[in-house]
């Protein structure tokens, strides 16, 4: 059900007008099937890239990334991604986003329907499927993408900053729903992210990336039970593996603060 | 500017007391004044001339120009525009004729269709379309352009392939600019129309005007400019009113 990923010796270079900026210098990473693995590091250090090197939507300059053996060529309906400027279609209503991917992929109208509804009850917006995006709020925007990506049934979530432009609160709930969800369908997940708690909370490893050129420096794992609940957010394990990955984002050799 | 969506009761007794106020200027103006006519002698000759059917006609006349005009330029502009911002290619061939025909007003035209076209109604609804084409391609190709790049990548990573990505999100995601375009293009095609009719026209709001100057007859050309006024507001607010329902989708701040 699930697929692996495989990125290998990938590098991604942009001209500028001056000389050119080295986005990712050969970057390889394995992220088993099943796996959740939060990507974080300093703004640059392009994370954003790496994620849409996978998603198919850029192309590397050398190396490769595979999904479940397979060279990386374009999109995929295999890969669900999750913007996180949301990126839902605001002349659509949430269950005409959510059923987007259907439509394209030809699903007769009444599965369509089904299915869309099925998500749309999953994320908790039943009572907003005819409602338009510029009516909800930020979190419902976010769950109305999720949804949308469910629903072509991707066998790998990938999640770039999803949570970024949320409230706390907002954000911590999405977390959780998040977890809950992936513990029933153990979809592979990529999940970039600025938040070191918000990587230690959810991933099964942590990789942190350094920006020029952008690169790996380490991988954390994170030793942590599922369910992850309160309390192991505010456990003494958490808060140490938290400034682990803290200290390894923050006291990076070269950057600017 | 766009007015808000529920205009605000003093905000709407202001624009009531200030068309009053006009229409006081007016009257005072016309009183001391000897070359202006009354807003009642205005009021009367409207009423003469719609009486002979003679504005009705003339209305007819004009609105048909322009719409005529006015439909042909964005049926053609609205392809092209779309076709230049999605076609690196297309760009590259319709880009230097639009720069070049933007810098030309639509009316430094009329002596060239003329000798070319004529003076049939073909010279008058020529201009009109050029007008209307200009507006509406400058405003489509800007849509297509604008289009948020995140809603592309959504939609590829769904699996759309490109036909639909531009069925499906261009076209919807540049609406509103091509409604702004239209709007434009009807205000410019409607403002060309009283210079087009100069040529040899027989009848029309345009043709009114011009015809009244020769008899220095005030009224009339009072009338007729309050006409073009009216009907130029009008058709700004239904195009407005289809704007805002087709657009309603948009967060608006």
């Amino acid at each position: 059900m699930s697929k692996d990923i495989a990125i290998r010796g990938v590098a991604k270079i942009f001209p500028l007008k001056d000389g050119r900026f080295t986005a990712l210098d050969d970057v390889s990473l394995d992220i088993s099937a099943s796996e959740f693995v939060a990507i974080v590091g300093p703004s640059g250090c392009g994370k954003s890239t790496l994620l849409n090197i996978v998603a198919g939507l850029e192309h590397p300059t050398s190396g490769e990334a595979r999904v479940g053996g397979d060279v990386v060529t374009g999109p995929g309906p295999d890969r669900g991604v999750i913007f996180q400027q949301f990126a839902l279609f605001p002349w659509l209503t949430v269950r005409k986003n959510v059923e987007f991917g259907l439509r394209t992929a030809g699903v007769p109208k009444a599965q369509r329907r089904a299915r869309a509804e099925h998500f749309i009850e999953l994320v908790g917006l039943s009572r907003f499927a005819d409602a338009l995006p510029k009516t909800l709020s930020g979190g419902m925007k976010q769950r109305c993408a999720i949804a949308r990506a469910y629903a072509v049934d991707p066998q790998i979530l990938l999640m770039d900053e999803p949570f970024g432009a949320l409230d706390s609160l907002t954000r911590v709930r999405l977390q959780e729903q998040l977890l809950q969800t992936w513990s029933q369908d153990q979809r592979t997940v990529m999940f970039i992210t600025h938040d070191v708690d918000e990587a230690v909370f959810l991933a099964n490893r942590v990789v942190v990336m350094a920006a020029n050129p952008g690169r790996i420096v380490e991988i954390i794992d994170v030793d942590l039970p599922y369910p992850r609940t309160e309390d192991v957010r505010l456990g003494a394990e958490f808060t140490a593996l938290r400034n682990r990955v803290w200290s390894a984002v923050h006291h990076q050799e070269g950057t600017p603060a | 500017m766009i007015a808000p969506k529920k205009r605000k009761p003093a905000l709407l007794a202001l624009n009531i007391a200030s068309a009053i106020a006009g229409l006081g200027v007016w009257w005072i103006w016309s009183v001391t004044g000897e070359n202006v006519p009354t807003p009642v002698e205005v009021a009367r000759r409207m009423g003469e001339l719609f009486a002979d059917g003679t504005l009705e006609a003339d209305i007819l006349a004009s609105l048909q120009r322009v719409l005529i005009g006015f439909a042909l330029g964005c049926a053609v502009a609205i392809p092209v525009g779309f076709l230049m911002g999605w076609y690196a290619v297309a760009r590259a061939v319709f880009e230097p004729w639009v720069q070049f025909f933007r810098t030309v007003p639509p009316l430094a035209l009329i002596p060239l269709v003329v000798v070319l076209l004529g003076i049939g109604e073909e010279p008058k609804i020529f201009v009109i379309y050029v007008a209307a084409f200009l507006s509406c391609v400058i405003a489509t190709f800007q849509g297509v352009v604008d289009v948020d790049r995140t809603l592309l990548n959504a939609a590829r990573v769904l699996g759309a392939p490109t036909r639909t990505i531009f069925a499906r999100v261009v076209v919807p995601a540049s609406m509103p600019y091509i409604l702004v375009g239209m709007r434009v293009g009807l205000g410019s095609a409607w403002g060309t129309l009283v210079a087009a009719e100069l040529v040899a026209a027989q009848e029309g709001l345009g043709y009114r005007m011009q015809n009244a100057q020769i008899y220095v007859d005030r009224p009339t050309i009072f009338a007729a400019l309050i006409c073009i006024g009216i009907l130029g507001l009008l058709m700004d607010r239904v195009l407005l009113l289809v704007e805002r329902r087709a657009t309603s989708w948009q967060e608006r701040r």
